[in-house]
């Protein structure tokens, strides 16, 4: 009990909390765009993170043939938008009138499509970036990580853009309206094909600057969607699907669960626990730990 | 009568597989569509009625990891392991499942925690690396030469295995005609299309919905067991994880999941897909000139992908359901219009 005491009161400990709040900015991020198409198009894309692999590997190969960083950030967000934008018009809106589930199971055909190009066109080699923000000193004994600073940084501005853009402009409005009432608003004259495929390509947009930030940070290769959509659908769920202010809490809560359990034990505890705590939480509150009662 | 005689002398072939000079290769190869087909057939018992679990990675390596667990740490014959493990992942299934049939977690919600159960064993098996050899995989030890009953092992005899394999999965199809032919069929199918309604004529929903998801996941853990003991190495990728939940799905879905041969036409498509593309295009880079190489391994993923994209869109039915429709539509005028052509009918609940 001691030792417990100890670790829980010791710098390092501080650390890991600073840490777990650090990756929820990258979590809420890559949740982001997920979340929005699912709120207005009403489809989960489970390829999701698979548009953000391709991401960085446009972000990797651009830099690498010397393109400066921040244009081939640009050039690996312009790639991920026309993605999502593909997606919609190539596969969505061919099962917009089918069951939830063969939805679901088209983008996971997207899934497959997306890491076997990876796999033919990049090979199944790990590239690394090799690009180093460095570390910033707190004080003598914490450091953190600059690329995560910036990652929450970059997604804590993208929320609060995101938000402005929904609240205040003219098309905002015309999606937060559609994610209400879907018959209604076609009868209202919105042309709803091109709001699904705006939101699309809005939804593939984030997917990219989500591609910049983990490219910084994490190496490539062709199966490494897998290794985080799963926890980005968990984060998505657990807020209420299409909730973008729950899915952005539910990050915190999941990083730092995390990261603490990764501080106990293994980080694949920590992983453990964050989905243990997420199927309790789906049977204690069924429509998201963040929803608001309808 | 007709049909009867079909069956028959499918089965007599069957049996007769390993006489009329079947190379031992292609043995191996029927062997592992068997096995997966068994797995492929469980899911679908439960997948039919718009149960779509992405979990069931998660009771396929309960399967394999508790069974050789158990074979390796204290010598428990895999004939009381395979038991164990059975019973292990129908409890987990209840756990899982009675909370998320209870408070109606459907459609999508039901696939996402199912798919946060694969990545907890996943993990769990990841984490526990000491004992499970993490994601480099594991072997169940050899008992010695040549064949074991205690140890269920035919060491590289494939004969046995075979007969083995080929009398679960018949048992499993036997399984599913006999759960189309119970009133749990009618039950289930009524819940689909409306919960509330069901609930109100009298159906048990919640029972119905358990009962068919401990079957299903006990069958597929089966499948589990029975991978292990044949291919003698099981990983966390290869028998769990999102991948192979998501591939049992795919091969359904490509076979049919209406009907009881689907799921075995879907494991024979897509074990065959991978191993001709396999075999034809190789593992190798394939390079087209100097610079420009591609890597060919990830060709049976596209088509894959490709695939189960067009199926979705064009066939939902699958294959198997596709050409009863167009057999029924030619023999029977006017079109039977039975069947529905949804999977999921029921909309997820939201508040």
């Amino acid at each position: 009990m001691a030792e417990f005491s100890e670790a829980l009161f010791s710098i390092f400990f501080i650390e890991t909390l600073i840490n777990g709040l650090l990756l929820g900015g990258v979590l809420a991020l890559l949740s982001l765009g997920l979340n929005l198409i699912f709120g207005v198009v009403d489809v989960v894309w489970i390829c999701y993170a698979e548009i953000i692999m391709l991401g960085m590997y446009t972000i990797f190969f651009l830099y690498k043939a010397g393109v400066p960083l921040p244009l081939a950030i640009l050039g690996g967000i312009a790639v991920t938008t026309i993605l999502g934008y593909l997606t919609h018009k190539l596969v969505i809106s061919r099962v917009l009138d089918a069951a939830p589930i063969n939805q679901l199971l088209a983008t996971g055909g997207l899934l497959f499509f997306f890491q076997g190009l990876a796999m033919v066109v990049f090979g199944i080699e790990f590239r690394n970036l090799g690009v180093s923000l460095g570390s910033l000193a707190v004080s003598s004994d914490i450091y953190l990580s600059s690329t995560r600073l910036l990652s929450f940084a970059v997604s804590g501005v993208v929320v609060i853009c995101l938000y402005f853009f929904l609240s205040r402009s003219y098309l905002g409005a015309a999606i937060r309206a559609i994610s209400q009432d879907r018959e209604i608003m076609t009868l209202m004259g919105v042309d709803t094909k091109r709001l699904y495929l705006l939101t699309s390509a809005i939804g593939g947009a984030l997917a990219g600057l989500a591609a910049a930030l983990l490219a910084l940070q994490y190496d490539i290769h062709p199966f490494i969607g897998l290794s985080f959509g799963p926890i980005t659908f968990v984060i998505c769920v657990m807020g209420g699907l299409g909730n973008m202010v729950g899915g952005f809490l539910a990050a915190f809560v999941f990083a730092e669960l995390i990261t603490l359990g990764g501080y106990f034990a293994d980080l694949e505890w920590g992983y453990v626990m964050a989905f243990v705590f997420f199927v309790v939480t789906m049977f204690i509150r069924p429509e998201g730990l963040f929803a608001r009662k309808s | 009568m007709n049909s009867n005689i079909v069956i028959g002398i499918i089965a007599v072939i069957l049996c007769a597989l390993p006489f009329i000079g079947v190379e031992t290769y292609s043995l191996h190869l029927i062997i592992v569509i068997l096995i997966w087909a068994f797995a492929y057939t469980g899911w679908s018992i439960m997948g039919r009625f718009g149960l779509v679990s992405l979990g069931h990675g998660a009771f396929m390596s309960i399967g394999g990891y508790v069974t050789a667990l158990l074979w390796n740490n204290i010598g428990l014959s895999p004939w009381i392991g395979i038991p164990v493990s059975l019973l292990v992942s129908g409890l987990l299934a209840i756990v899982i499942g009675y909370p998320c049939f209870r408070y109606k977690i459907v459609g999508h919600y039901f696939a996402l925690v199912t798919l946060a159960l694969s990545e907890v064993v996943r993990q769990v098996i990841i984490a526990t690396r000491d004992t499970t050899g993490g994601s480099l995989g594991y072997t169940p030890e050899r008992h010695g030469e040549g064949i074991s009953i205690v140890a269920l092992q035919f060491s590289n005899d494939r004969i046995y295995f075979y007969y083995v394999a080929l009398f679960v999965w018949m048992a499993g199809i036997m399984i599913w005609r006999y759960v189309d032919q119970s009133m749990s069929r009618y039950a289930l199918e009524a819940i689909s299309e409306d919960e509330d309604a069901s609930a109100a004529v009298g159906v048990q929903v919640t029972r119905e919905k358990l009962k068919v998801t401990v079957l299903s996941a006990v069958m597929t853990t089966f499948a589990g067991a029975m991978y292990c003991q044949y291919q003698m190495f099981i990983s966390p990728d290869t028998i769990g994880g999102v991948g192979v939940s998501l591939q049992i799905v795919f091969a359904v879905v490509v076979g049919g999941i209406y009907n009881a041969l689907g799921p075995t036409v879907g494991a024979v498509i897509t074990i065959m897909l991978a191993e001709v593309l396999r075999i034809s295009i190789g593992t190798a880079s394939v390079c087209v000139s100097k610079d420009v190489c591609f890597n060919a391994a990830g060709v049976p993923l596209l088509i894959y992908g490709i695939l189960l994209i067009v199926f979705i869109i064009f066939l939902p039915k699958g294959i198997v359901g596709g050409v009863a429709d167009w057999w029924k539509s030619r023999s029977a005028d006017p079109p039977d219009a039975a069947g529905s052509t949804q999977l999921e009918p029921a909309k997820a609940k939201t508040g």
